[in-house]
């Protein structure tokens, strides 16, 4: 196959799988959390806060899979304060996810303290014995760890739900029409609430990933917008989860491939390649949301509004 | 058990009251936190709030006070024009790094000058670079539908590459041996924003954010297109019965909110930061956020809620150095704050009652 400037195109597929996995993970969780008709802006804080607590438990345990599972929790306690809010104070779900960033930013580099320079337990990739050996296919699809096959396992899972269950039916119900469901009988509060967990516990664990596979160490912030970019592949996926998996390996691909032209000396100066993730981001966010695709037809009917039932 | 009841109209006396209660509940939490980080709670409150404004040192911190709370609020009054109308510009912080570069290049390009006009032709520059940075989620939304609060904060990390680019490049002393950073405003009198009135911290981005209070406040009180701007935000529908076009308020919330932004900015790099560096720019933009809300949305609150988290930032350094309190902390701190002003403001919407059974 080609060689691009040094550039391996298996190995670079696979390490876009890999460099994707905390943008998908924090993706899929957040359209969840928005067709249940909420707008969980809080995610770059609940991501960087499973980095930390992930890290610390990764750190203190010994053990990786543990490390994920506090990041996990790490997300859904910061969330839970999120659901609090506003599913029971009813406070404004813009402003209460830019609190959640705020403060998340702050506590993580406040718990990161003297974990910097410290190197987390290995996360290894899965032995697949003698596939891993198959030409580029091995390469691709048999050397990487767990949570990479986890992070497309759980995206088939949320698809199914959402299509095929009855969860998922009553799921998009509620956040299609909030009061038609609560006249159904659903309990609103309850469903957003579990919800909100779901996406809490997902973007913690993307979060950890960053911090215990991706670096791999901790750094104060290190999710440098990794969560604002998972909501916009919510708007790109036009809440499809399918599309999350397409939007998630083209951002991880933009982001190693400007990487490794950083690294080969491209003759693009470092800081414009380095910012391409972030206008690309904007672009792609512009064609989807105009024109006849427009991607916000397809936005849960009560995203972002509050319900309070009166009756 | 309680439920809550939805008041006919907002309560006048909790709108007033949530910024107090959750700063009262902010002290305690934060307390708190002060002690499981093994600090003395009351001594760690009294260095962050009392200190720098009674304490020892209270003199020269009094000035630092207005240095921190100039940009702060004069941001907060941009943002909160466009909260009001229900446009979320999240990406002060870009506009404000804009601004500064925008304003630092003009001065630098004529460096050096002796003519006193330089100085106001860069705070129109930093002017025009918020405004221009503003503009581009607004055409965005306006012309695409794109949303404004994505775009604004992708465009943070976008200008916090061309701050780097600049510091390293562009804009970069030459005759700083190497260093990264633009040269100094302060060996530069024409270009300089210097202290007006000496111990004071006074300068002319405090005068200007001065200025914007009392233009939000006339704004809002006496002129229809403050009128507009809150009729949109509480009555999107009505508003568009009144004839307010909802794709000019955009355009003008978001190019008065990067306009403020990146005046804050020139004001800051031509002042109290001297330079363009890679990292002259502390949050200011984020911070602002906190500072528009816990004003709620309201000029002179704004100013107050400024002056309050000038203190914070005071009072966190000061903590730093004489308790050994992680600067981290204070970020948490500010972050809670806003937790527990959108808690308490539930207050002003709902009523809470006491269920009991039988009531209709």
């Amino acid at each position: 196959m080609m060689e691009f400037c040094g550039i391996n195109p298996a190995v670079l597929v696979a390490s876009l799988m890999v460099a994707s996995v905390p943008i998908l993970l924090a993706a899929i969780g957040e359209l969840v959390v928005e067709k249940s008709g909420v707008l969980n802006l809080g995610v770059e804080g609940m991501m960087i806060m499973g980095a930390i607590c992930g890290f610390i438990t990764a750190v203190s345990t010994g053990s990786p899979l543990l490390g994920f599972l506090g990041g996990a929790a790490g997300g859904a306690v910061l969330s839970l304060m999120f659901a609090f809010l506003t599913q029971v104070l009813l406070a404004n779900q813009v402003a209460t996810g830019l609190a959640l960033t705020l403060f998340g930013l702050g506590l993580s580099s406040l718990m990161g303290q003297g974990y910097n320079g410290i190197k987390p337990p290995l996360t290894e990739a899965l032995n697949f014995g003698p596939l891993s050996d198959i030409p580029v296919l091995g390469r691709i699809l048999f050397s990487h760890d767990w949570v990479v096959y986890a992070s497309v396992a759980i995206i088939a899972a949320v698809w199914a739900v959402l299509k095929y269950t009855r969860t998922g039916l009553i799921l998009r119900a509620v956040g299609e029409n909030h009061d038609a469901a609560h006249a159904l009988g659903y309990k609103v509060g309850l469903v957003r609430l579990l919800a909100i967990l779901f996406g809490g516990a997902l973007a913690g664990m993307g979060g950890a990933y960053l911090s215990l596979v991706r670096v791999p160490q901790w750094t104060d912030g290190i999710t440098a917008g990794a969560g604002w970019i998972a909501l916009a592949i919510v708007v790109f996926a036009s809440w499809k989860p399918w599309r999350v998996l397409i939007g998630g390996y083209l951002f991880g691909g933009i982001s190693v491939l400007q990487l490794n032209l950083q690294a080969c000396g491209s003759r693009i100066p470092v800081e414009y390649l380095s910012m391409s993730p972030y206008l690309i981001t904007i672009l792609v966010l512009v064609i989807m949301s105009s024109g006849r695709g427009r991607a916000a037809l397809n936005a849960p009917a009560s995203l972002g509004q509050s319900f309070h039932a009166s009756r | 058990m309680v439920t809550l009841e939805k008041r006919p109209s907002p309560s006048r006396f909790w709108s007033a009251a949530t910024p107090v209660v959750a700063v009262a509940l902010t002290m305690l939490a934060g307390g708190v936190m002060f002690a499981l980080l093994g600090k003395n709670p009351a001594e760690a409150i009294r260095t962050i709030f009392w200190d720098p404004l009674f304490g020892e040192f209270a003199w020269y911190l009094r000035g630092q006070l207005l240095v921190k709370a100039g940009p702060l609020i004069l941001i907060a009054i941009g943002l909160s024009l466009g909260f009001r109308a229900g446009i979320w510009n999240i990406g002060a912080e870009g506009q404000y790094i804009m601004g500064a570069i925008f304003g630092a290049s003009v001065g630098l390009a004529v460096f050096p000058t002796d003519n006193r006009l330089i100085f106001p032709a860069m705070i129109i520059a930093g002017a025009f670079g918020g405004w221009l940075w503003g503009m581009i989620p607004a055409i965005l939304k306006t012309r695409f539908n794109t949303n404004e609060i994505l775009v604004s904060l992708m465009l943070v990390y976008v200008a916090e590459k061309i701050l780097s680019k600049a510091a390293l490049g562009f804009l970069r002393n030459p005759e700083g041996a190497g260093f990264p950073g633009s040269r100094n405003f302060n060996s530069y009198p024409a270009a300089a924003n210097p202290e007006l009135i000496a111990g004071t911290g006074m300068h002319w981005g405090v005068v200007m954010a001065f200025i914007a209070v009392i233009f939000a406040y006339i704004l809002l009180q006496r002129h229809i297109l403050g009128f507009q701007i809150k009729l949109a935000g509480q009555a999107p529908r009505a508003a568009r019965f009144h004839g307010v076009n909802p794709q000019r308020m955009v355009v003008l919330c978001l190019g008065i909110s990067g306009a403020c932004a990146g005046l804050a900015g020139v004001f800051e790099v031509t002042g109290p930061a001297g330079q363009i560096s890679i990292d002259f720019n502390v949050g200011y933009g984020f911070t602002a956020i906190i500072v528009a809300f816990l004003g709620r949305l309201n000029p002179v609150g704004i100013l107050l809620a400024g002056l309050l988290m000038a203190l914070t930032y005071i009072g966190g350094e000061m903590a730093s150095t004489n308790l050994g309190l992680p600067a981290a902390a204070i970020q948490a701190f500010q972050g809670m704050l806003l937790f527990f002003l959108l808690a308490v403001d539930v207050m002003t919407n709902y009523r809470i009652r006491l269920f009991t059974k039988g009531a209709a």
